[in-house]
């Protein structure tokens, strides 16, 4: 794959080939910009609050719990704000609206899919998680349980979700930075490795959580302006706008040498769907990655624990899932916006008609158009915000999951020495954030397209199945979990490799090469984790097996009625 | 908690109903979001050209309503979940609590 092809043709591609559907939410291979002094000043002014948050929380995190969970402290609303911020990657706001502008519908029905899950994990995880669990979802999926083996595997399953989805997230940050604010690659993702290192090590989840609230409000403001200006230039009318992109796609494909009526099937095919759903095993299998991986992300599932109660943190969720709602409302608007706004203007296309920088500069031109260079600077200052937002959030739960899970429980016993804890999940932030930044630097230029489709699949695969199985149901036993949940970790991963997305597109295979040929494997991998918890907690007849099934019924009580659960610590 | 507190809940009438309402209300609904996502979902793989039909004389599609009404749809779903769990669900929940713990 040429650079060119990555820098202009990325989503294009995306969209047509299902074995690369998720590389829209992955930006990559920019050409470096201009230094943009208006937006590093923005992100100067940005990066200035947030250290002093950070200061601010410093003194407020004493205990573990301050540094896991916050105290506990937060309201439903901060953090249905601080998740929307957790779950808004700079990806999914360039890399939707840039789809829409290539493939119009397309571009929704993607970003449908990262909507759906919220509901299930509302109605049937969040206040059951927030009634059993105190600083990781390996505290939920182990209650009953022998703690060790649990905690082994749910370590293994966050670490691989928070690996995948922290590589996607730096190599995206050093292109974009690249692009926005025209430093180098390397620059970029030093920067954001280590402001995320001093806000997770000194602010813990207190500044990671207000750092993902403010860069939530400014992505929303920003994104909430851009549609105003488009609507606004329709006089509020989509058919308008709708009707004006059709216009001008019909009038790019006259001019690509199309008959008059190929141009005018050709700009109206941006109103219904394209190619991205081929299949439907694909799209299924797929659809339950993203569905059912939201309810397995170990971030998120995090900040379930930061509220004080089972009520707020339905609350949070409810709050959520309306925000991120509105965000793909909007990123849709954006791309229409970017169709007649930024592909009729030449000051942002190069000689061969493309974008200037790639596809996925569609809303950072948008914002150009209409707002011109102070609110372009705002966008790229809202963008670099986003990455760092995300990539806090997925440290503290990756150190979390290694200081409270693998450490104090595992090789402590439960038991460890006062202080250490933290001082252990302050260590791994450090040794994360420099894992990360190394990564960052040597997947440069490398198709990383797959990573967060395979982080969705890991986490509905592995995370989701042993997470929904050890609260509902009774028989589930300590064996039956390692092992449900290790299979659909190693089959999802796998099965990923053997997928076009890695097998074609990054180890170079060629086409039609790959053993599975479906984008992603969550409805194979998802039923053999389920299959596996069922089939071995069945065939369990251990002593160990009988005091799993005899927790149950207390375990219902406290996850049904929140009795017995932690409560906020008191500051 | 100590067992004895766990059973004298899950003898309590209310909890059970607590359970049993609760239970059956997510997955309800659970089943309804299940249904419009992979209807939608296998709508369009089945057939594009009724999402791709236009609805007026104008440009907009089927698809645009249908689109924007499963946001519309996920986002009042979850809405009208937390509504009744945060009201009659959680002082059912209350009222087990002041049970167990007089």
């Amino acid at each position: 794959m040429t650079p060119n092809f990555l820098r202009n043709g990325l989503i294009a591609a995306a969209l047509a080939m299902p074995g690369a559907a998720m590389a829209a939410d992955v930006i990559q291979g920019g050409q470096k910009q201009a230094t943009n002094w208006t937006a590093i000043t923005m992100f100067a002014v940005f990066v200035l609050g947030t250290l002093y948050i950070t200061k601010w929380a410093a003194a407020k995190t004493k205990s573990a719990a301050d540094f896991y969970t916050a105290g506990g402290g937060i309201t439903g609303f901060q953090n249905g704000l601080a998740i929307a911020g957790d779950y808004m990657s700079a990806a999914s706001f360039l890399g939707i609206s840039a789809a829409v502008m290539v493939s119009g519908y397309d571009g929704l029905i993607y970003s449908i899919g990262f909507l759906v899950g919220w509901p299930i994990l509302t109605f049937l995880m969040a206040e059951r998680l927030r009634n059993l669990g105190r600083f990781t979802f390996a505290d939920v999926a182990a209650f009953r349980f022998a703690q060790a083996p649990v905690r082994i595997f749910a370590a293994s399953g966050t670490l691989v979700v928070v690996a995948f989805y922290l590589i996607a997230q730096m190599v995206g940050a050093g292109s974009l930075i690249q692009l926005l604010f025209g430093l180098d690659y390397w620059i970029a993702v030093v920067i954001v490795g280590a402001l995320m290192m001093i806000y997770v090590l000194f602010g813990g989840m207190t500044a990671t959580t207000w750092v993902q609230i403010i860069k939530a409000c400014l992505l929303l403001g920003g994104a909430t302006f851009m549609s105003f200006m488009v609507m606004w230039h329709y006089g509020f009318s989509p058919e308008a706008m709708f009707a004006d992109a059709v216009r001008v796609k019909a009038d790019l494909a006259a001019a690509g040498g199309k008959t008059a009526e190929e141009a005018a099937v050709a700009g109206q095919s941006i109103m219904g769907p394209g190619t991205f759903i081929k299949d439907p095993i694909s799209a299924i299998s797929f659809g339950m990655a993203l569905m059912f991986g939201t309810a397995g992300l170990p971030h998120i599932l995090m900040r379930f624990f930061t509220v004080p109660s089972a009520k707020e943190a339905r609350k949070s969720v409810m709050w959520a899932t309306g925000w991120i709602g509105y965000f793909y409302l909007l990123t849709f608007i954006i791309g229409f916006g970017a169709i007649t706004f930024v592909l009729t203007n030449p000051e942002f296309l190069d000689d061969t008609g493309a974008l200037v920088g790639g596809s996925n500069m569609a809303a950072v031109h948008l914002a150009q158009a209409v707002g011109g260079n102070v609110f372009l600077g705002f966008i790229s200052a809202v963008a670099f915000a986003t990455i760092l937002a995300v990539v806090a959030g997925l440290t503290l739960s990756g150190a979390s999951a290694v200081s409270h899970d693998l450490y104090a429980t595992v090789i402590k016993n439960g038991n460890p020495a006062p202080g250490s804890e933290l001082r252990v999940s302050r260590i791994t932030t450090l040794v994360l954030g420099l894992v990360a930044v190394v990564l960052g630097i040597a997947f440069k230029n490398q198709n990383i397209a797959f990573m967060v489709s395979l982080a969705f699949a890991v986490a509905a695969s592995a995370n989701f199945p042993v997470l929904f199985m050890s609260v509902l149901w009774k028989d589930c036993t300590t064996r039956g979990a390692v092992v449900g949940g290790f299979l659909g970790l190693i089959s999802s991963v796998v099965l990923t490799v053997l997928s076009p997305s890695v097998w074609e597109a990054t180890l170079g295979n060629p086409a039609g090469s790959a053993p599975f040929p479906y984008t992603s494997p969550a409805l194979f991998s998802m039923t053999l984790a389920f299959l596996g918890i069922w089939l071995v907690s069945k065939m369990d007849n251990g002593a160990r097996a009988r005091i799993d099934r005899a927790g149950f019924a207390a375990q219902q009580v406290r996850s049904e009625t929140g009795i017995g659960a932690s409560q906020a610590s008191s500051h | 908690m100590q067992d004895n507190l766990a059973e004298r809940i899950a003898a309590d009438p209310n909890y059970q109903l607590l359970k049993e309402k609760r239970s059956r209300y997510g997955w309800i609904l659970t089943i309804a979001m299940l249904v419009v996502y992979y209807g939608y979902i296998l709508l369009i793989a089945f057939d594009k050209e009724l999402l791709a039909a236009r609805m007026g004389s104008g440009v907009i599609t089927w698809g645009i309503p249908l689109g924007f009404g499963v946001i519309v749809f996920t986002i009042i779903i979850t809405g009208i979940y937390v509504r009744r769990a945060n009201g009659e669900f959680d002082e059912l929940s209350e009222k087990i609590r002041l049970e167990a713990l007089k």
